[in-house]
């Protein structure tokens, strides 16, 4: 099955995944489309480019800037300041901390850094921050290395995921969208490693389901660490995971001459994706690179118009059914008699409302 | 119809952040006219001192914006006529582009209200009293209904509706994109050109990235940076966005006021008249975080004027009532008989109880025993006896009547429906629904934030 994954993607070497990229794969779940392309590593921004429906992901160099000199405070002095809040919120008071960085980013070097991981994990005895591990999580039906952006620390008998984020939490408070994004994310690393110590023959559940995350507070760059409870992220992400390994079997049924390498030229790359069946919705505008092609594709169906819209007139497909439905001048289907009841009614009502004559 | 108060002399605000820094201004275009826009920048965003610095620029321009309405006071009468108060017969109005700029302001209060005006890190005195004006202006945003401080996006798409979902509404341009394309272009044209950053800037206030990156970032590089060139480009991405502002503005005016709107900015100047008392008598800036009992009210407060706002819409615009009507929670209906002069007498004393019949094709999905109001007369209550399919579509509903009907028990003309009447019915009430009684700080339990026992 990999096999057919690197058809799709042709020559090209598959985009590695992250947790963000893995929380992303679960937003929207019932999408073909996007479950084929990100399962083959296709590197979708590069695919909007070519059919000329960037979109517009860029992050600001300054938010960059910020979290970058954050972390490198934080890590300063083998960890100081990092290990003081995180004393703080797990109530421990382990004297030594030893610290490992597993380096930085290089393809050449990952099996390798994975065994380290495992080698670390396994041996973790006292209090140890591990940096930069190497992670692999299943997707798909294929095993994937994990960007290693976080920081697993291991104390008192537990594994706790750290995630160091940038945004500030002020008066105990903080931008609820981004803590729920961050919350996803610690739960991508909670699972995988679960999965390396069960791997190991130890027991899963050492690693702890809260999550630490440390952010600057209030105006400063004063650091505060929060636990953030993600059970309730890792069950929705296991559920989304296992319902994408069924993804491999979609993909090997895909016609063989099925491409997206994104060196072929537009027209075939956007013939390519029109057989492969999507689920748009606005959510996709802030979570799938092919959003802007996909809401074009969409134009004029109801789902466009977002999930209210789309519920409210279940099982109407496209505006242009729901207001011929209003109007009478289309007999629906019987399984659409009520939604056309309630259409024709609300079509009264707007007229008799905005003082038209009823129709 | 419009559903929120229009100032003649709004003060707009349009606020723009640097990426990355927990509320830390960059720029902002404030003004209460479209042709004299005042814009603030800050050269150094990352210094505490230029934030220091355009905090009390901006505090130039709001506080006596916000303290300019307290030349007129009238008399209120409370506690039944026992007691009166007084009010500003006027009250400022803040607009900001979208829901992320109130955010902005509250923060931004937080962050300067807290201030010291002595010692080592002392402010301009101005700050603080900035901080609490803002801190006034977010809390009011919070309570449905409210006016003082409004951000466009929301007040466009409660009046009016797009071909584009929610997502695509919170942003400005695209929006008025779609109620007011520029002359000669299509809402579909239009709406495109809102959303490429490189054409139409976002309205803030975070910035478009790739500004950030190209043109902020090597005017920031430097250690003195070129203000005047930062300011020329900050004008740039500021200026579309005031443009909307203003037009939106002007569109909102072309609505009707509902009915109820004046009522609930006598409670808007309410609020702003205690505001200006508590600044008067020295009182201390807002809490960090409200208290246990403090915050449980609040939130009962906010809760009832929730329930109140969807009321009052319902009853001012026809249209919003279509979508209870579509549920059912209300329908037309024509009064067929009326008995006038119905005296009920089972009980001690006799009361003037009128019966009416009326007849609608609409959906009905009350049941005996309900209370049904009208909005033509909302101080009446009228019980549902009896609900009876008729011939067809029809349904008949028996009525009984009880209030605003005079004292005597013979009703006032006009006030008993007569037949013939078309009337709209609803489950919808306005009456007044008391908060629930929340004990003094002083009387709290400890483990809800009160004083800790005397032993
Ligand atoms: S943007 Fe398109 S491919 Fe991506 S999730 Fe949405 S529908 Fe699927």
């Amino acid at each position: 099955m990999t096999a057919a994954f690197d058809r799709l993607r042709g020559g090209v070497p598959a985009k590695r995944h992250n947790a963000r990229t893995i929380a992303a794969l679960t937003a929207n779940p019932g999408c073909t489309r996007r479950a084929v392309l990100d399962a083959a590593g296709i590197d979708k921004p590069r695919l909007a480019e070519r059919i000329g429906f960037p979109g517009n992901f860029g992050q600001s160099r300054f938010a960059l800037a910020r979290g970058n000199g954050f972390e490198a405070m934080l890590k300063a002095d083998g960890c100081a300041l990092l290990l003081s809040v995180l004393r703080d919120v797990l109530h421990l008071d382990e004297p030594a901390v030893s610290y490992d960085d597993l380096g930085e980013d290089d393809d050449a070097t990952l099996g390798a850094r994975h065994g380290r991981t495992r080698d670390l994990l396994a041996a973790a005895a006292g209090a140890a921050l591990i940096d930069h591990p190497l992670l692999t999580l299943q997707v798909a039906g294929r095993s994937v290395f994990l960007e290693p952006d976080l920081i697993a620390f291991h104390a008192g008998g537990r594994l706790h995921v750290v995630e160091i984020k940038s945004f500030a939490i002020v008066d105990g408070q903080a931008d609820s969208a981004k803590v729920s994004a961050a919350a996803v994310q610690a739960a991508v690393y909670v699972l995988a490693l679960r999965r390396l110590l069960a791997d190991l023959g130890h027991d899963p559940a050492l690693v702890s389901h809260d999550a630490v995350l440390v952010c600057p507070r209030d105006f400063s760059l004063q650091p505060t660490a929060v636990l953030v409870d993600v059970r309730k992220q890792l069950s929705t992400l296991k559920r989304q995971l296992a319902r994408l390994a069924s993804v491999s079997e979609l993909a090997a049924a895909l016609p063989d001459d099925l491409s997206f390498d994104t060196a072929l030229p537009p027209e075939t790359l956007t013939a390519a994706l029109a057989r492969v069946g999507a689920k748009y919705a606005p959510e996709c505008l802030s979570a799938c690179e092919l959003a802007a092609f996909c809401r074009h594709e969409a134009t004029g169906t109801t789902a466009a118009l977002g999930r209210p819209v789309r519920d409210a007139l279940g099982g109407v497909d496209t505006v242009a059914e729901a207001l011929a439905l209003a109007a009478g001048t289309a007999t629906p289907p019987e399984e659409l008699a009520e939604a056309a009841a309630l259409l024709q009614a609300a079509a009264r009502l707007r007229a008799e409302a905005v003082g038209a004559a009823t129709p | 119809m419009r559903h929120l108060h229009l100032h003649e002399r709004p003060l707009v605000l349009v606020p723009y952040t640097m990426a990355g820094e927990p509320n830390a201004p960059l720029a902002a275009m404030v003004g209460t006219a479209e042709d004299d826009p005042r814009l603030l920048v800050v050269a150094q965003p990352r210094n505490r001192d230029d934030r220091f610095a355009f905090a009390a620029r901006l505090a130039e321009v709001l506080v006596p914006y916000a303290d300019s309405f307290t030349a007129v006071a009238e008399p209120v009468a409370v506690d039944r006529g026992r007691d009166v108060r007084c009010r500003f017969t006027d009250a400022p109005q803040l607009w900001v582009p979208n829901p992320g700029g109130v955010d902005f302001l509250r923060l931004f209060g937080r962050s300067t209200r807290f201030r010291t005006t002595e010692g080592e890190y002392a402010v301009p005195a101005s700050v603080p009293l900035l901080g609490r004006w803002l801190t006034f202006f977010a809390n009011s945003a919070e309570v449905p209904g409210s006016s003082l401080l409004l951000n466009a996006v929301q007040a466009l798409t409660s009046h009016w509706v797009t071909g584009q979902s929610s997502a695509e509404d919170a942003q400005l341009a695209a929006l008025m994109g779609w109620l007011a394309p520029p002359p000669g272009m299509s809402v579909f044209a239009a709406a495109a050109r809102a959303e490429d950053p490189a054409v139409t800037p976002p309205a803030g206030p975070a910035t478009d990235p790739s500004f950030d990156n190209h043109v902020l970032a090597p005017l920031l590089s430097v250690a003195e940076p070129d203000v005047a060139a930062l300011t020329e480009v900050l004008r740039g991405q500021l200026l579309p966005t005031w443009t909307l502002m203003w037009r939106a503005l002007g569109l909102l005016r072309t609505l009707p006021p509902g009915s109820r709107v004046a009522g609930r900015w006598d409670g808007d100047r309410d609020a702003y008249s205690a505001f200006v008392q508590h600044l008067a008598d020295g009182g201390p800036p807002q809490p960090r975080r409200d208290g246990a009992v403090a915050a449980a009210a609040r939130l009962s407060r906010l809760e009832n004027a929730a329930a109140r706002y969807a009321v009052q819409r319902a009853f001012d615009d026809p249209l919003v009532m279509a979508e209870y009507r579509l549920a059912g929670a209300a329908f037309t209906a024509e009064v067929t008989l009326a008995k006038a002069d119905r005296i009920d007498d089972t009980g001690k004393r006799p009361v003037l109880r009128p019966r009416i019949m009326v007849v609608t094709t609409e959906p009905v999905r009350v049941a005996p025993g309900a209370a049904l109001t009208s909005p033509a007369r909302p101080a009446q209550k009228a019980t549902v006896i009896s609900v009876t399919a008729a011939d067809g579509p029809k349904t008949e509903v028996l009525l009984e009547l009880s209030g605003g009907m005079g004292r005597k028990l013979v009703a006032e003309p006009g006030s008993v429906p007569e037949v013939g009447e078309r009337l709209l019915l609803t489950t919808l009430s306005e009456a007044y629904r008391p908060g629930a009684a929340f004990p003094e700080p002083d009387r709290t339990p400890w483990t809800h934030g009160g004083p800790p026992g005397p032993d």
